[in-house]
């Protein structure tokens, strides 16, 4: 697993990205931009479409800011004819999912293997 | 052992973002000594970021010269929090729904929808620059006053 920037890490699980957010809070505008930063070269230097799956297992607390940018990732990554799965949201994360029905939007599962398995 | 009296704080903060962070220390330890469960703190928590957030944002429009004043109380009931920023104001009522159409895919706009799902009373005043939320521990039940039927 090789540690990009302090507030991610990535791995490879079949033909799956994982990112992990490595941090329990992602609140403050200059995180969510570094972790855009960190993000969109990753599904830039795909070769083809990506299949990328964000791992919010760390993640107790988010902000509005993050949807935002997970809507600004989830285009960038269709754009580029690839897939992507969220997974491991904890009970009220996935509340602030279901009160903005981006549920709707995104494909959710309950872990890393659940979302690798639908992307194989 | 838990306080009787209401703990009044009012703080004004340089207009950035990071000026929440201290604020939210402050009011999540009183939570804390109110013993709130951990849903009333992360309701809490998520709140006060979006509407401390909009008043630098939205309100303040990023101006460093700019005050955000922020009041709040936490008692054994609730928690009461007024956020007060120097902008002009806006229309909460405005505000598009971003859970339908096109708004759904938009990166912004869902902040205002966060505060009123998570807290009890979301109000602004007639300026718009100044928003006043309550959330209550334990939620009245007003079905028992109107109804009379015991559950």
């Amino acid at each position: 697993m090789a540690a990009i920037k302090p507030m991610i890490s990535v791995e490879y699980v079949g033909n799956a990205t994982v990112v992990r957010f490595t941090d329990e809070k992602i609140l403050e505008e200059k995180d969510i931009k570094i972790l855009q930063d960190s993000i969109m070269p990753i599904i830039e230097s795909a070769s083809g479409g990506i299949n990328l799956i964000l791992d919010f297992g760390n993640v107790q607390y988010l902000s509005s800011a993050v949807l935002g940018l997970l809507i600004r990732v989830s285009k960038r990554i269709y754009e580029n004819d690839g897939r992507l799965r969220l997974c491991s949201i904890n009970p009220k994360i996935y509340e602030i999912f279901k009160i903005t029905r981006l549920t709707k939007t995104f494909d959710i599962y309950k872990d890393i293997e659940s979302a690798a398995e639908d992307l194989s | 052992m838990v306080p009787k009296a209401p703990t009044i704080c009012s703080i004004v903060v340089e207009s950035k973002p990071s000026a929440v962070v201290e604020i939210c220390k402050q009011i999540m330890a009183k939570l804390e000594a109110n013993r709130f469960g951990k849903d009333d703190i992360f309701a809490v928590h998520l709140t006060l970021e979006e509407a401390f957030l909009n008043a630098v944002k939205h309100g303040n429009k990023m101006d460093p010269t700019k005050k955000v004043a922020v009041e709040y109380s936490v008692d054994s009931e609730k928690v009461e929090i007024a956020i007060t920023d120097e902008g002009s104001g806006f229309e909460p009522d405005a505000i598009a729904d971003p859970r339908f159409g096109e708004k759904l895919f938009e990166p912004g706009g869902r902040g205002l929808l966060l505060m009123n799902s998570y807290m009890d009373v979301v109000e602004y005043n007639q300026r718009g620059n100044r928003v006043r939320m309550v959330r209550y521990r334990e939620k009245p039940d007003f079905t028992k006053s109107r109804s009379g039927m015991k559950t």
